[in-house]
């Protein structure tokens, strides 16, 4: 993990750097965490001090604007010195005291990953001493100095295959939908309804749009408010197929397929028309039902908004910050419609790297990004980014996680026939906003500099400039 | 004893803490936090406690030296604001990797600050340290001395890794961090009869703005904010001021104490929040400077200035009491801001319902016994589920709390005022009384209420 991060990040980029500057990426047991948050009655645990579930918890709330259960083994100087094996026992007591949850998903952190707590082991007499804790509790190790965020989804979803799946007669119709964390609630709702109307009956997980999409339930609850049930991940063997969105899961489908024989079938993306085409497509086959017209209809309207919409794209050059496989799915989408992909910049290694014929895609941070930004006509990344936006003066899209200064994250959607035709209008229209129009005497200025001037598209909120407690507001 | 359990124990052992006073030598040890409760704690870390502490200083380069969830997870979401260098909002961090973990992280370090100063040039680094950067035996403080000799900047370690404890543990370590590297190392351009240091102030959505212009108007001039909008020649030269405020409670009271210590600098504890709170705080500092020489008039000044802005603020607020008056708010927050917001609440007829009094001190909890009355309204810990069950019974017309409990709140749709580190308004001064009133009347009038409570047309057929 480290050799190669060592070799794009820090020597092969524009420079060798041992600095990370705006960090792009977040840490795994925050990706692992979220995993958690997908299934129903759950309560993720870190396993650290509490100051890393803290900042999990409160980037988490900014983002979903939803309360977060995520717990902590509050580890201090002398517990992690001794060991956590008697935190762990405490705090599982305590949250099965306090919440019963249905589910507890323990992710470890650096700071214990680096004692070398043998989490496994200590869960096993754990579980041993108190018949009590009769919950399905899943470990995954997730140190915050590998990899990053996808990483810690992806192997906390690879951890509750491991745990939790076994082999059944196969149910007809039922299928496995195992989405990438670059999936918002409403991507994974959209992906539900499209696969249903096919007749098939899908298990998704995690699934944040039970949990995190932002509904107002009847009563409070300290866990997750839905998500994957226990007694439906159990069911997944029986599944026909298992559907994985984004490279980021194909060990967690194999790990699947090894267990319990359901073949699996990876889609790197569902955004443009042709990655649209190959789900579609593929549904009609599994289901043997023809493409229903609502989505033959929807076909239509994608392919006629490309033809609208292709006059803004052709030429522009974007930026994309962004993890692996949200990378790949935006980037491959911009060069479908004509874009070039000018600035690549992500968090972790990935096979989609690759196949992104970006100049240089590197693992690497905003500040990187930055640099090569400059002149773009569209930057994307998430919130973070809004600095260099500004500071660059091009127009911004909000994507990724944390969106903390925008309404609406968890509901985007951008898989799809139509959530690819409503991306198309979204970014056409920041193109449009966003065109230079020739002034009278253009030609004596630099125009180019002129244009770069404009206020970026997603900063154009400070009301009362001027006045300094009002143009503090900062997007 | 190595030098970090060294400042841990005598931050624990101040004497100027009024908890601390009450305590034997076994209990002072101790410490003043309480142990944590594994899979029930909640709050941040030393390091975040640091890092909000210094962060406001804003033409410094703030590096976080560890793995990227320290940094990564947490930068640029806290509201302090800049009048001028925005460089204390971009995110440093030495990103350690396995072998970094495995060899040591100092060379990454030690890089890194060099990095820092090629391209980006401050007057000073602030290097953090973090938990598995702690466990591993990086040595910061060693490495900071080594990097200020090679490139002729100060190089500031601030040694509070997340494990030794708690956030209000973090603001102190931060503090003696300045006292002892930065507090004294330079000298001011000059000097006036009314200069003053504000400490523990961070200048969330610019509140420190909303009283400046006060102390411009008295003559008085802020030397020193810390953190808040500050320079960092300003708090080296902080050691100059005559008299000192500390706010925000107990989290750098060392600071105000041994400042007080080791350059006469006396000091008084007060709050911008709240109408009379905040003339009180214009009078103190009056007292304070006039005793160290200041001219007499000061005083008259002050009265005058307070006369005028206290009429005003109670004029705009009464415009309120009609619409406010008798809602009742419950009120989640810590010491200073409880007793400072109650007092302005019921002074326009608010009830206050309760008041949590998790973080407040003895004295603390004092002033509210004798604002509120009655003991019965103090909270000492709440769950969620308890303030979602006040809210859902409509024990409450509004909640007042920190980000963290907002959805318990909205869920029970009931309306909601964050009045904690991220809001994005500011409510300090007497605009800001003003300010808070005027949110609170907002939430509480909005139409949406009435809508969103409504059931749906299928559940209200099955009710009728
Ligand atoms: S608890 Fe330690 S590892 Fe976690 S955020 Fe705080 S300093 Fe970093």
């Amino acid at each position: 993990m480290t050799a190669p991060a060592a070799i794009h990040d820090r020597a092969a980029g524009l420079a060798t750097k041992a600095c990370t500057v705006n960090p792009l990426k977040m840490s795994q047991p925050l990706g692992a965490a979220l995993a958690f948050l997908g299934i129903a009655g759950s309560m993720p645990l870190f396993h650290g001090s509490q100051g890393c579930t803290a900042f999990g918890l409160v980037l988490f709330v900014r983002h979903f604007r939803e309360s977060i259960p995520l717990q902590t083994t509050a580890m201090n100087e002398v517990t992690t010195i001794l060991g956590g094996g008697e935190n762990i026992e405490k705090a599982l007591l305590n949250i099965h005291k306090r919440a019963k949850p249905a589910f507890i998903g323990i992710a470890s952190t650096g700071l214990t990953e680096t004692k070398g707590d043998d989490v496994a082991g200590d869960l096993r007499l754990i579980k041993g001493a108190h018949p009590e804790l009769d919950m399905p509790i899943v470990y995954v190790s997730t140190p915050d100095y590998q990899g990053a965020f996808q990483d810690g989804w992806a192997k906390a979803v690879t951890a509750i295959m491991e745990a939790l799946a076994v082999p059944a007669p196969t149910v007809k119709g039922q299928v496995t939908i195992l989405p990438g964390c670059h999936m918002t609630p409403g991507d994974i709702v959209e992906l539900r309804d499209i696969v249903t109307d096919f007749g098939l009956s899908p298990i998704v997980l995690p699934d944040l749009s039970g949990s995190l999409d932002g509904h107002v339930p009847e009563d409070f609850s300290p866990t997750s408010l839905g998500g994957t049930t226990v007694t439906e991940i159990g069911q997944i063997g029986a599944s026909e197929a298992t559907i994985a969105i984004g490279e980021q899961m194909r060990p967690a489908a194999q790990v699947l397929t090894e267990k319990t024989g359901v073949p699996a079938k990876v889609f790197d993306s569902l955004t443009g028309l042709a990655a649209a085409d190959e789900l579609y497509a593929y549904l009609s086959a599994l289901s043997g039902r023809p493409v229903p017209d609502k989505y033959r209809r929807q076909r239509s309207q994608l392919v006629d908004a490309m033809l609208d919409a292709h006059f803004f794209f052709g030429g522009k050059r974007v930026a994309i910050g962004a993890e692996p496989d949200l990378l790949w799915a935006l980037g491959a989408w911009c060069k479908d419609m004509g874009c070039e992909l000018a600035a690549a910049v992500t968090t972790t290694e990935s096979p989609v790297l690759a196949r992104l014929a970006a100049e240089g895609v590197r693992l690497g941070d905003l500040e990187d990004l930055e640099a090569q930004a400059g002149g773009c006509d569209l930057l994307i990344t998430h919130s973070h980014g809004r600095q260099a936006a500004h500071r660059l003066g091009i127009p911004f899209l909000r994507m990724g996680l944390p969106i903390f200064d925008r309404l609406g994250a968890a509901h985007r959607v951008i898989v799809g026939y139509k959530g690819t035709r409503d991306l198309v209008f979204e970014v056409g229209n920041i193109f449009l906003a966003n065109g230079h129009e020739w002034q009278p005497g253009d030609g004596a200025f630099d125009v180019l500099q002129d244009h770069r001037q404009g206020p970026a598209a997603g900063d154009a909120t400070c009301a009362g400039v001027g006045l300094p407690h009002h143009s503090t507001r900062e997007t | 004893m190595d030098s970090l359990a060294n400042t841990v124990q005598q931050v624990f052992n101040e004497p100027a803490c009024g908890k601390n006073q009450g305590k034997d030598d076994k209990a002072r040890k101790k410490g003043c936090t309480r142990a944590l409760q594994p899979g029930a704690a909640a709050g941040g870390c030393a390091f975040d406690g640091a890092k909000i502490a210094l962060a406001p200083i804003t033409d410094v380069a703030h590096l976080v030296h560890g793995p990227i969830a320290c940094e990564g997870n947490s930068w640029d979401n806290r509201g302090a604001k800049s009048s001028g260098p925005l460089l204390y909002r971009t995110g440093f961090t030495t990103d350690i990797n396995e072998t970094d973990v495995v060899f040591g992280g100092e060379k990454r370090l030690f890089r890194a600050i060099k990095e820092i100063l090629a391209k980006y040039d401050p007057p000073a680094v602030f290097v953090y340290q973090t938990c598995v950067t702690a466990l591993i035996g990086d040595d910061i403080e060693a490495l900071c001395k080594a990097a200020s000799v090679k490139f002729g900047k100060p190089i500031i370690p601030v040694n509070a890794p997340g494990f030794v404890g708690s956030k209000n543990l973090g603001n102190k370590l931060a503090g003696e961090a300045l006292l002892e590297y930065v507090i004294g190392t330079k000298e001011p351009e000059y000097t006036t009869p009314y200069d003053i240091n504000i400490i523990g102030e961070y200048n969330l959505a610019g509140e420190l703005w909303q009283v400046k212009p006060l102390l411009a108007e008295l003559g008085i001039r802020v030397l020193a904010c810390i953190s808040g909008d500050a320079r960092y020649h300003e708090v080296a030269s902080a050691h100059r001021a005559r008299a000192a405020m500390m706010v925000c409670s107990k989290a750098m009271i060392n600071v105000a104490r041994k400042m007080e210590e080791r350059y006469g600098i006396p000091f008084f504890e007060g709050s911008f929040y709240g109408v009379s709170d905040m003339s009180e705080a214009l009078r103190e500092i009056a007292r304070l400077l006039i005793a160290r020489g200041a001219p007499a008039d000061l005083s008259g000044r002050v009265e005058t200035l307070v006369a005028r802005e206290e009429a005003r603020a109670w004029a705009r607020l009464s415009a309120y009491r009609p619409r406010l008056q008798g809602k009742r708010a419950l009120l989640i927050t810590g010491g200073v801001k409880s007793w400072s917001v109650v007092a302005a609440l019921q002074e326009i007829g608010i009830e206050i319902v309760g008041t949590s009094v998790k973080k407040s001190t003895k004295e603390d909890k004092e002033r509210i016994k004798k604002i509120m009355g009655d003991e019965a309204h103090m909270i000492e810990d709440m769950t969620p589920r308890e303030m979602y069950g006040v809210l859902k019974d409509a024990r409450a017309d509004i909640m007042l709390s920190g980000g963290r409990s907002q959805f318990v709140a909205l869920k029970a749709k009931v309306p909601w005022l964050d009045i904690n580190q991220e809001r994005h308004h500011a409510y300090a001064g007497y605009d800001g009384m003003v300010a808070l009133v005027g949110e609170i009347d907002k939430a509480l009038t909005n139409p949406i209420w009435g809508q969103v409570r409504r059931p749906a047309p299928w559940d209200a057929k099955v009710a009728s």
